[in-house]
């Protein structure tokens, strides 16, 4: 397999050709319907998203707030797993170019062994990875290896409280792009974009190696392009999963919510 | 082998903090300082103050005359169940507000499942003036009334989890994702030696007064401070933890761990981690865990609410892995049981956990002069109902 190791890696790729208002979409895979994934994907591939991330649920979603929540509860009844999201991925590539990363906590990737799950995520063509609940000295010490091996970007968030010392620890440790949380808070929340104003000046002047993407409480036009502001982008979750919980039609709600970002 | 926790938050191969980064300012300051705050001589005499004129501490350890001849040993009582509030819980309770006001915290932030833990938190809030909301399984609020309105004459706000199976581990997220939120005043005060390091171990650290006491209680009655077997149930496990403590060195003396079997552990019905779950993650903590193949958390059952949690206190996954501590399962029936005769064997109605400790000594062979100290962790008037309501369908198989 180590013909892997030569493609290069999308989100690198990306990041080098297109450094402003990059657009990252996420969703819960296996929801609404198990097997929307697939759809969902190319949907918004079409809709000229620059990136996307892919959650796989869990019964226990900690950082997560309601929308997110309920997304991946349904998922796992529908009968969500790391296997079957495996199998709905395999051919991909065949359809879709922009990068894919997968979101999700550590205890089913830990279940399905870190390694086996990091080797098969690059099989199938994903880009990175987001594991919020991976501490950075046990991925540094155990893990990192594996991310290399099959050339896998790894993800890791920073807050408002991360200090100035661990943000450029963790800007080492990185790679594809820092996950700036923009307040303190789960997935979806409603706070002021604009009260972290200070916080993300002081990201865009931190001189980061990785570029910056921004995710938490971005839910339209306006905060999207607020974070634009000061990031290479920014990432919206449970604004989309909202708008396709109960989609007739996904292909067009995803357009719609796309093109209304735009 | 190290049965206490290592500098990295670990026993053995269980432990750490396996926490989102908006949780890592919060839990960083804590393993920076809390060693150093609860052992400042002024916490400490704060601590005993409260422990001795409000806790009612040292609680007695009773010698069960009854209950050894039954058994042909002798058996004694640490009785926690005459705690203030009624069990061990507010050991832990009076140490973490202590702490949280060292921090400079001004809100409080609890999870309860029984609603021990939480009405042990609400009291010191009470007493310590402090704003305070509980989290508690929409399940739970409905099972656990009395409870619930104890919280709310003590001044709380019990906010109901709803997500998932709306009991203690979604209390437990639903705690997490208030604390992810309000990150710069808010202590969270853990009920068990369960969540990301260094709860686990300041938890048992508070509770640790309770072998302590029995050291010292043992001692003067039997000339010996070891006794051969200290008995204790475990949900979370953090009255095992606390009457394990003093003696997790000391090899001579056998700890047992009761866990709760449910309706039988082979039947879909249990919460015996230690027999059902396979090493995870569960509230920032890697131990074992009742899981699917896939990695998904597996709710639990036990007719006890307090050992209704699919996972274990890291220490107690080392204990049970290192084969320090030998683990036995308990049913709902053995328990009901076993709390019924101590009723009327020693006139003590225990907590429907603490029942399950109780069972055990059906289960094992004693000899006409052990020593046996079981941990009677909290009273059972909060399960009078449970006791009213089922006794037909338990006492009369």
């Amino acid at each position: 397999m180590h013909t892997q190791t030569k493609i290069a890696n999308r989100l690198t790729t990306l990041f080098e050709t297109k450094k402003k208002n990059l657009l990252n979409i996420y969703f819960t895979a296996g929801f609404p319907a198990l097997e929307d994934t697939v759809t969902i994907l190319k949907a918004l591939e079409k809709s000229g998203v620059d990136m996307i991330e892919i959650g796989m649920p869990f019964s226990d979603p900690l950082a997560d707030g309601p929308t997110i929540q309920q997304s991946s509860e349904v998922a796992l009844e529908n009968g969500m797993s790391i296997k079957k999201l495996f199998e709905q991925l395999a051919g991909i590539r065949e359809h879709i170019s922009v990068p894919i990363m997968l979101m999700g906590y550590l205890n089913p990737v830990m279940q399905y062994g870190v390694a086996a799950f990091c080797r098969k995520a690059a099989e199938v063509g994903v880009d990175g990875l987001i594991l919020p609940d991976l501490p950075f000295d046990e991925f540094n010490e155990f893990y990192s290896s594996y991310f290399e091996e099959n050339n896998l970007s790894n993800v890791f968030l920073v807050t408002p409280e991360t200090s100035d010392k661990r943000l450029k620890q963790i800007d080492e440790s990185a790679s594809g792009f820092i996950y700036a949380v923009s307040t303190n808070s789960t997935t979806g929340g409603a706070k002021d974009l604009k009260q972290a104003e200070g916080y993300f000046q002081k990201l865009k002047d931190a001189n980061l190696k990785n570029p910056l993407m921004i995710g938490f409480n971005i839910n339209n036009k306006e905060n999207f392009d607020f974070a634009c502001h000061y990031a290479s982008g920014a990432i919206i979750g449970s604004a989309f999963v909202k708008a396709i919980k109960d989609s007739n039609n996904l292909e067009n709600d995803v357009q719609n919510f796309v093109a209304g970002l735009r | 082998m190290q049965y206490s926790v290592n500098e990295k938050g670990y026993y053995g191969n269980f432990g750490g903090a396996y926490i989102p980064e908006m949780l890592y300012p919060n839990v960083e300051e804590l393993q920076q300082k809390y060693l150093q705050i609860i052992y400042e001589p002024s916490f400490q005499a704060e601590f005993q103050q409260l422990l001795e004129d409000y806790v009612g501490r040292p609680t007695p350890l009773f010698y069960a005359k009854r209950l050894s001849e039954k058994y042909q040993t002798n058996i004694y009582l640490k009785r926690e169940d005459l705690c203030h509030t009624g069990a061990h819980k507010i050991n832990n309770t009076i140490g973490q507000i202590l702490l949280a006001k060292r921090l400079g915290k001004t809100r409080i932030i609890a999870e309860t499942g029984a609603g021990q833990h939480g009405v042990a938190t609400a009291t010191v809030c009470a007493l310590m003036g402090y704003e305070c909301i509980v989290y508690m399984g929409a399940v739970d609020i409905e099972r656990q009334k009395p409870n619930v309105e104890r919280m709310r004459m003590l001044g709380a706000e019990v906010r109901p989890a709803v997500s998932g199976s709306q009991t203690l581990k979604d209390a437990t997220n639903e705690a997490i994702r208030d604390w992810i939120n309000n990150p710069a005043d808010t202590h969270y005060i853990i009920g068990s030696v369960v969540g990301p390091h260094p709860y686990p171990d300041m938890v048992a650290r508070f509770q640790s007064v309770i072998s302590e006491e029995i050291q010292e209680q043992l001692l003067e009655k039997t000339g010996h401070s070891n006794p051969n077997y200290v008995i204790a149930c475990v949900g979370g496990g953090s009255n095992a933890a606390g009457a394990f403590y003093h003696y997790l060195d000391q090899l001579d003396v056998k700890l047992i761990a009761v866990e709760a079997a449910g309706k039988g552990v082979n039947s879909g019905f249990s919460a015996a981690t230690t027999y059902l779950g396979k090493p995870g993650i569960i509230h920032g903590s890697k131990t074992l865990l009742m899981q699917t193949e896939d990695g998904q958390i597996v709710e639990p059952h036990s007719i006890s609410a307090g050992l209704d949690y699919p996972g274990i206190g890291p220490i107690h996954a080392h204990l049970f892995d290192s084969g320090r501590g030998e683990f036995f399962s308990i049913t709902d029936e053995e328990a009901f049981k076993a709390a019924m005769m101590l009723s009327r064997t020693e006139g003590i109605i225990p907590a429907l956990e603490t029942a399950h400790a109780i069972a055990v000594l059906e289960n094992i062979s004693f000899k006409k002069d052990d020593v046996v100290v079981i941990n009677l962790s909290g009273r059972g008037d909060k399960d009078l109902m449970t006791y009213i309501t089922r006794k037909e369908e338990f006492m009369s198989k």
